[in-house]
């Protein structure tokens, strides 16, 4: 079997996020870029599979919608323990035209599980997976937290309200994956650092694809209030500043 | 990080490393140092990851990568605890590098995989009660005697020799030649060899869960072939050890800054007086920004030193330069990191109070700041 796990390049969890002209453009000067940390969990899990299942996982490619600047976070899937991966050089829109670059390259070469992370981190869209199953024509299973190899078949489990589903699935099939499918992402050691470096990073083209939204701007959310302390003592005041001035009784 | 000397790889390396100090050390260096407690379990972790035959070559077992990734890697793991970031530079400067650069084939094939992988650790035993920055004065003699060294003497402070996973020591002796002319020679020594005994010093004020041994030598016998290098050489190791020593100093240095400058820096937005965050005072925020700048010079120092090395040009006089700044800025700096955390960097709670510890023994180990300062001198035409 073959898996592609799908990565996007976001800002480090802890940039503070900035905007440029009007606010319609992310300021990405001195932003540290990291793998969409729910992609990173995928990869990981792949890795997982491959080491507990040796024989049935074959390969896992990365493959990654972006500039060459985002080869350093590819790199990192490579030292991580990706095979081999895929940069579309294209600067992605939207999660459409990200979709039907996927779409195209999955058409291109068999791959029997597709593992993309429920979000990413940046525009938090939840599109991806979704539409990347409409275009290809495929099964997918959304927010799974647990993946393994059961016979001929998978074996997922998804969080429901109040328990969890269980479900059997044949490939080929995209698996959206939420947090919980690996219990921390593993960290790339020397030796998988330096084996990086020669790692097959294949570049393509993109296909044209047409846009279907316009970002018109960005808002930053509303400062947070300031903290008011109320003496413990004194309850009349907080039912009356929870009435009055917070307005949510 | 932008740095001119730094490519794609040191910074995956530093993000790598800084990553598995932050998840698997920092949650138990306080205990460790609390309680003086050598982890067997990090410091397999730590090989796990690769921190350990950083410089040597694949087919020994290493990561075969530049000293500069090393270097790195060290900074990082003191960003965060001076004594797993010791076990890490001794274990690659002191203990790996003497067999790996001086040992024959079979003593590099017998030793150097296990070493690399984090499995096991090694000494490297030069420091005697009566020969400190006088390394000259040791006292530790070997005799050649039908085939085997005879070894008497003792080593004091030596760093990795006694933990449970130590295998042995390199071990500098005095081997006067026949004629009586002053020689030194570096012999190998395994732990458990009739007459060896290894013993753990406690009660450090800093690096506490750091491995350190007192070894004792009683018509200590080993084979002829123990022998590091050739007869007369231990002058020649003891330097290159040493040269290449100082460049992992510097790293712990200028780790343990970095790392007390970033809690220095978040306490003082945080913590409040007079209405607001002290480091809107001009005084702290003063202190702040001098610790910026010599965290900046002594990593461009520090870094130059090593591409000195890596590009096969003499940095001796530079890596004694970056030893020598790089610990006192980490003194400096952990110095004015508790005096920004007022009456609090005072307490144990707080970890700026185990690195004002730590940084003390980086002016002293291997090569006081004293002895830098005449190496300098000697390499600048004094
Ligand atoms: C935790 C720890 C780990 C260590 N690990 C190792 C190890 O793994 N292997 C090893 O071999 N050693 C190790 N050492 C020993 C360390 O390298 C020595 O402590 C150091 O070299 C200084 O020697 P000394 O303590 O005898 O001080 P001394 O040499 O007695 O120095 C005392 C003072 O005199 C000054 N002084 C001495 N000579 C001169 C001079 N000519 N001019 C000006 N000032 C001078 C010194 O600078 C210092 O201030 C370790 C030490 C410690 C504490």
């Amino acid at each position: 079997m073959k898996i592609l796990v799908c990565i996007s390049n976001v800002p480090d969890t802890t940039t503070k996020i900035k905007f440029l002209n009007n606010n319609t453009t992310f300021d990405s000067a001195g932003v540290q870029w990291i793998i969409n940390p729910w992609d990173e969990l995928a990869l990981t899990r792949a890795i997982e599979l491959k080491e507990a299942h040796a024989g049935a996982i074959e390969n896992i490619t990365v493959v990654n919608i972006g500039p060459p600047t985002t080869e350093p976070t590819i790199r990192k899937a490579l030292a991580i323990g990706a095979d081999n991966a895929i940069r579309i050089n294209l600067d992605p829109k939207d999660a459409y035209s990200v979709a039907l670059q996927l779409s195209e390259i999955i058409k291109k070469d068999s791959f029997d599980i597709i593992l993309c992370g429920i979000e990413s981190s940046d525009y938090n869209g939840t599109s991806v997976g979704g539409m990347l199953s409409e275009l290809l024509d495929y099964p997918s299973v959304s927010a799974v937290s647990f993946i393994d190899i059961d016979g001929d078949q998978l074996k997922l489990k998804r969080e429901i309200d109040g328990g969890q589903e269980i479900i059997g699935i044949s490939t080929p099939f995209i698996g959206i994956v939420q947090k919980g499918i690996a219990k921390d992402a593993r960290i790339p050691n020397m030796r998988g650092i330096m084996m990086a470096k020669t790692k097959p990073l294949q570049v393509v083209e993109p296909v044209s694809t047409d846009l279907y939204t316009d970002f018109v701007s960005f808002d930053y959310p509303k400062a947070k209030a300031a903290c008011k302390k109320v003496d413990p003592e004194n309850v009349k005041e907080l039912v009356n500043l929870l009435h009055n001035e917070a307005k949510v009784i | 990080m932008e740095h001119p000397l730094l490519n794609e790889q040191h910074n995956l390396i530093r993000e790598s490393v800084r990553d598995f100090a932050e998840r698997e050390i920092k949650p138990l260096a306080k205990e460790l140092d609390a309680k003086q407690q050598f982890s067997v379990e990090l410091t397999h972790k730590m090989g796990d990851i690769g921190l350990f035959g950083m410089v040597v070559s694949e087919e020994y077992g290493g990561q075969g990568l530049d000293y500069l990734s090393y270097i790195i890697a060290v900074e990082e793991i003191a960003r965060v605890d001076g004594s797993h970031a010791a076990t890490v530079a001794a274990g690659n400067s002191l203990g790996l590098n003497p067999i790996y650069y001086f040992g024959n084939e079979e003593q590099k094939k017998k030793y150097l995989p296990d070493l690399c992988s984090g499995k096991k650790l090694w000494g490297f035993g030069l420091t005697e009660p009566e020969a400190g920055s006088d390394s000259r004065n040791s006292k530790t003699t070997a005799k050649l005697i039908d085939g085997n060294w005879v070894i008497n003497g003792s080593k004091i402070f030596i760093t990795n020799a006694s933990s449970e996973i130590s295998i042995g020591s390199s071990i500098q002796t005095v081997s006067n030649d026949e004629n009586g002319k002053k020689e030194f020679t570096t012999i190998i020594v395994e732990n458990g060899t009739p007459g060896f005994i290894a013993k753990t010093m406690h009660d450090k004020m800093m690096w506490r869960a750091s491995n350190t041994a007192e070894l004792y030598f009683d018509e200590c016998k080993v084979p002829e072939s123990n022998i590091l290098g050739k007869r007369g050489d231990g002058s020649k190791i003891m330097l290159s050890t040493l040269d290449l020593g100082r460049l992992s100093i510097g790293a712990m240095g200028l780790g343990l800054a970095q790392g007390a400058f970033e809690m220095a820096l978040k306490y003082a937005q945080e913590r409040v007086q007079f209405g607001k965050p002290i480091c809107k005072q001009q005084a702290i925020a003063f202190k702040l920004a001098d610790m910026a700048l010599k965290i900046e010079l002594a990593r461009n120092l520090l870094y130059k030193a090593c591409w000195l090395k890596d590009n096969h040009k003499p940095f001796e006089k530079e890596a004694a330069m970056s030893k020598l700044y790089c610990s006192e800025v980490a003194k400096f700096v952990a110095d004015e990191a508790v005096q920004i955390h007022g009456g609090y960097g005072l307490m144990k709670d707080y970890d700026i109070e185990r690195f004002y510890r730590d940084q003390r023994l980086l002016q002293i180990g291997e090569g006081t700041s004293e002895i830098q300062r005449l190496v300098i001198s000697r390499y600048i035409g004094c």
